[in-house]
């Protein structure tokens, strides 16, 4: 079995648009939500959201690439660039070998919906453009990705709704560790529009402390009331210990364990047996030690019942050891189908720079969530392995271990 | 109705808007092909700009005889309400 490192990471997101922003935005406690007058004034319950830089791609593509991109792929390809530049991973690598992609994606909402709209009005199914039918599937940043950067290995979407970016980063592992591939471009995106996520208000999931935008995101802390969608993506090259050295590629850091698991029973609501069974298959595969996990990234989102749940699944795997949790979500807002990717980069950029990002707005725990050792401010501390949690609708859990390197 | 040089203005504009191309290219004896760098499927957006603005569906049978740009002003010219 071969090992699994990492080599190359890229970021778009509300807390930066390289590597270095992102960790020291992490590190000083920078929330990156704002309040949009765009989406109250469109009919939003709530109007906060993660403030994600548009993408210019006009002097990196040619109008005939762009065309068929629509946001999430937009924001994947700059956090590609990104990483397949720290991995030393250039053109002329990626033409001769047999490198893959597999990306989390969930939605093209917005695509779909222009696409569709042009269709109904004009009556004429020539009206959506050639780019539409590209833009309106579901695996649109993994297709586009591999046709840009001549990625001829795996070609796949991994859509699992807020576990997408962490399954994508799973399933690599597995294809590189059994030999199946060698080296394979991993990650997450997530439209960030006005559309992509309006139904997900509709069913009033959202915060709604629209007179604290910073404050909103509060995830485990007692007064939280709902999470602040945000987007962006996340790109994460995974290879082969061997091809890594062989290549000559910084090794980052190393992927020893993933598992997953379903809840099988209610389409939203969250229970503890299915978390906490994906914490215990983590563990039984990486073969870590409890007491030698460091720090915990976890999904808590901000909603009441998930964070309660995901509580009561850590401290029932975690028993006596006070291991230290936070969610990055409470500067980034939730980031879905990229989130399982976006925070192994952030857990990792704590873990090489020494510090836990403190979980901004935690003042004080609920009853059950005050099982957990919840970090609230940054802390300067040294570790050398995390694990990171992502769960999603539908009862889809994902859990990584990554370790130092 | 519009004359043979309004319909030159405005498609140029649109065609140089759409495919991001310098109007200079777009000229009467011009490729359409090569200009515009189409293939089967993008050739779809030309097509769509025609219908759009001119409600003149460019019939699939009829795509072989556009070859310049001349050509797409005469079908413009000799099918406009």
């Amino acid at each position: 079995m071969n090992r699994v490192v990492i080599t190359g990471m890229g970021l778009w997101s509300c807390l930066g648009t390289n590597l270095d922003a992102v960790r020291d935005a992490l590190y000083q406690g920078t929330s990156g939500i704002i309040y949009s007058p765009e989406r109250k004034e469109a009919g939003y319950r709530s109007a906060l959201v993660g403030n994600v830089p548009a993408v210019d791609l006009k002097p990196f593509l040619h109008r005939k690439f762009r065309n068929t991109m629509p946001e999430a792929a937009q924001y994947a390809y700059m956090a590609t660039r990104q990483a397949l530049e720290q991995a030393r991973l250039d053109e002329e690598y990626l033409t001769q070998h047999e490198v893959g992609i597999i990306y989390g994606n969930d939605s093209v909402v917005e695509a779909t919906m222009v696409g569709l709209d042009k269709f109904r009005a004009a009556r004429d199914t020539v009206a959506c453009g050639s780019g539409a039918i590209f833009q309106s599937m579901n695996s649109t940043v993994s297709m586009n990705l591999a046709c840009l950067f001549h990625l001829r290995g795996i070609n796949l979407t991994t859509a699992s709704a807020c576990s997408s970016g962490s399954q994508s980063i799973g399933l690599a592992s597995l294809l590189i560790r059994d030999g199946l591939q060698e080296c394979v471009v991993c990650g997450g995106a997530e439209e960030n529009n006005l559309y992509g996520i309006a139904a997900f208000d509709g069913i009033q999931a959202f915060s709604i402390r629209e007179d604290d935008p910073t404050r909103a995101s509060r995830p485990f802390d007692r007064s939280r009331d709902g999470l602040v969608p945000s987007g962006g993506a996340a790109t994460l090259i995974l290879e082969s210990y061997d091809h890594a050295v062989r290549r000559g590629a910084p090794i980052l850091a190393e992927v020893v364990g993933w598992g997953f698991s379903g809840n099988g029973d209610h389409i939203s609501n969250p229970n503890v047996e299915g978390p906490a069974r994906s914490l215990l298959n983590c563990l039984r595969n990486s073969g870590v030690q409890l007491r030698d996990i460091g720090y915990i990234n976890a999904h808590a989102t901000s909603t009441l019942i998930g964070d309660q749940r995901e509580a009561e699944a850590i401290a029932q795997v975690f028993g006596d050891y006070r291991v230290p949790v936070t969610s990055t979500k409470s500067q980034t807002g939730h980031e879905m189908w990229m989130a399982g990717a976006s925070e192994v980069i952030y857990s990792i950029l704590m873990m090489k720079n020494d510090f836990i990002a403190g979980n901004i707005n935690f003042e004080a725990p609920d009853d059950v969530t005050a099982a957990l050792n919840i970090i609230p401010e940054t802390r300067n501390v040294h570790f050398d392995q995390f694990l990171s949690n992502s769960f999603g609708f539908g009862g889809t859990n994902s859990t990584l271990i990554i370790k130092n390197a | 109705m519009n004359t043979r040089n309004d319909i030159i203005k405005d498609i140029n504009a649109k065609i140089a808007e759409e495919f991001e191309i310098d109007e200079a290219n777009i000229t009467p004896d011009a490729p359409i092909f090569e200009t515009l760098e189409l293939d089967s499927i993008s050739l779809i957006d030309l097509v769509s700009i025609v219908h759009h603005d001119y409600g003149i569906k460019i019939a699939k049978e009829d795509l072989p005889q556009l070859k310049t740009f001349g050509d797409l002003y005469d079908y413009i010219e000799a099918r406009q309400a």
